[in-house]
């Protein structure tokens, strides 16, 4: 499968590094801000934003909308996790075009079609987003950065995505392994 | 003394540019891990590549040490840090979720960005996807209302609930983080796949 790579592509960071790298950046967002790092919080705002503008007036009379801004007193934009998420898209922009791993593309095993990858990335998305929102953050702020401060909550969602998808793995092996 | 933007050490305006700077080695970490690959990702499952579980608990324990050692020092204040809240309906079934979403697409929101940002189309629909799950949570917001705030349980540390000091805790997460790397190693010898 060596051809799938562009000849210049860097191999990765040896894994241990970058956990730790990852676990720097993680005290520092705790340091700096007193809050760990997170990533589907910014998906909810460009929701609540997006909404907002095509419908305002059902912002008005729907209750999730309603105890988002109380919660919320500056613009949905104008948050912690939407200026991080940005820089998410910054410096992985930044790592991928040093690495020479900037390419437009599906990425599939080779025994599915890329039409079916692309489902399986909208439903898998779909489940994720709404998932995220019944447990308040995703992997990112919810599993990572709750079990640096040892939240149990943290503990309990970590266990509950990794437990639950290896328990599915099996019956999805085909999209993934040859 | 920090958290610096509580202690007023930074205005809230340099607190968000920090988040923008905080959130580029994020997701440089990320990308040069290889996390912007959904099968690299993938692979923690079936066992031939366990880079999630490595960078996961390694950064994981990594601040967890920093925090605990930050606070012994008297640099951090870690009652003004965030503690995630506990809902334990919510943060079982959310994750159960999660979890399929997870095997399905192949990322997770942070790692669906970061895939994105170097062109990755898989990833641009898994953050549509996240759009619209987010959006039919807030739509459908009274049907499980109850559900996302059944259980509350406060702001427990999992030390608190186990009767440990935080200190003992994190030995013995280190030494659940060294035997899952261990056998993560393991798993990659034992069930390999062609490079990608």
């Amino acid at each position: 499968m060596e051809k799938e790579k562009s000849p210049k592509a860097k191999k990765y960071l040896n894994p241990y590094i970058g956990g730790v790298l990852l676990g720097i950046v993680l005290l520092a967002a705790n340091f700096v801000s007193g809050r760990g790092l997170g990533a589907s919080g910014a998906m909810k705002s460009v929701v609540v934003t997006t909404v907002q503008a095509v419908a305002p007036k059902h912002v008005e009379n729907t209750k999730f909308y309603n105890e988002y801004e109380e919660g919320h007193s500056s613009h949905p934009m104008k948050s912690w996790l939407v200026f991080q998420v940005l820089g998410v898209l910054v410096g992985g922009f930044l790592s991928g075009t040093f690495a020479g791993r900037l390419k437009l593309k599906v990425e599939h095993s080779p025994r599915i079609t890329s039409r079916r990858r692309l489902i399986f990335a909208l439903l898998g998305g779909i489940l994720f987003g709404f998932g995220s929102q019944l447990g308040r953050g995703c992997t990112s702020g919810s599993a990572l950065s709750g079990m640096a401060v040892l939240s149990l909550g943290g503990f309990i969602t970590m266990a509950a995505i990794f437990g639950t998808a290896y328990a599915f793995a099996y019956f999805l092996r085909k999209n993934w392994i040859q | 003394m920090a958290p610096l933007v509580t202690y007023e050490v930074i205005s809230q305006n340099t607190n968000l540019f920090l988040a923008f700077i905080i959130g580029i080695g994020f997701g440089w970490v990320l990308e040069s891990s290889g996390f912007s690959s959904s099968r690299k990702l993938a692979g923690v499952f079936y066992g031939y590549d366990a880079v999630v579980l490595k960078v996961f608990f390694t950064a994981a324990v990594t601040a967890m040490i920093g925090l605990l050692f930050f606070s012994l020092f008297g640099w951090i204040n870690l009652d003004l840090v965030y503690i995630n809240p506990t809902y334990l309906t919510s943060a079982i079934l959310g994750g159960v979720i999660m979890g399929l979403g997870f095997i399905m697409g192949g990322f997770c929101p942070g790692t669906s960005f970061c895939a994105a940002s170097i062109g990755k189309i898989d990833a641009m629909v898994f953050m549509i996807g996240l759009f619209l799950g987010i959006f039919i949570f807030a739509e459908g917001y009274p049907v499980w209302e109850g559900i996302y705030k059944a259980n509350f349980l406060g702001t427990p540390k999992l030390s608190e609930s186990l009767g440990l000091s935080d200190g003992i805790l994190a030995f013995l997460i280190i030494v659940a983080a060294a035997i899952m790397f261990w056998i993560a190693e393991w798993a990659e010898k034992k069930f390999p796949q062609p490079e990608y």
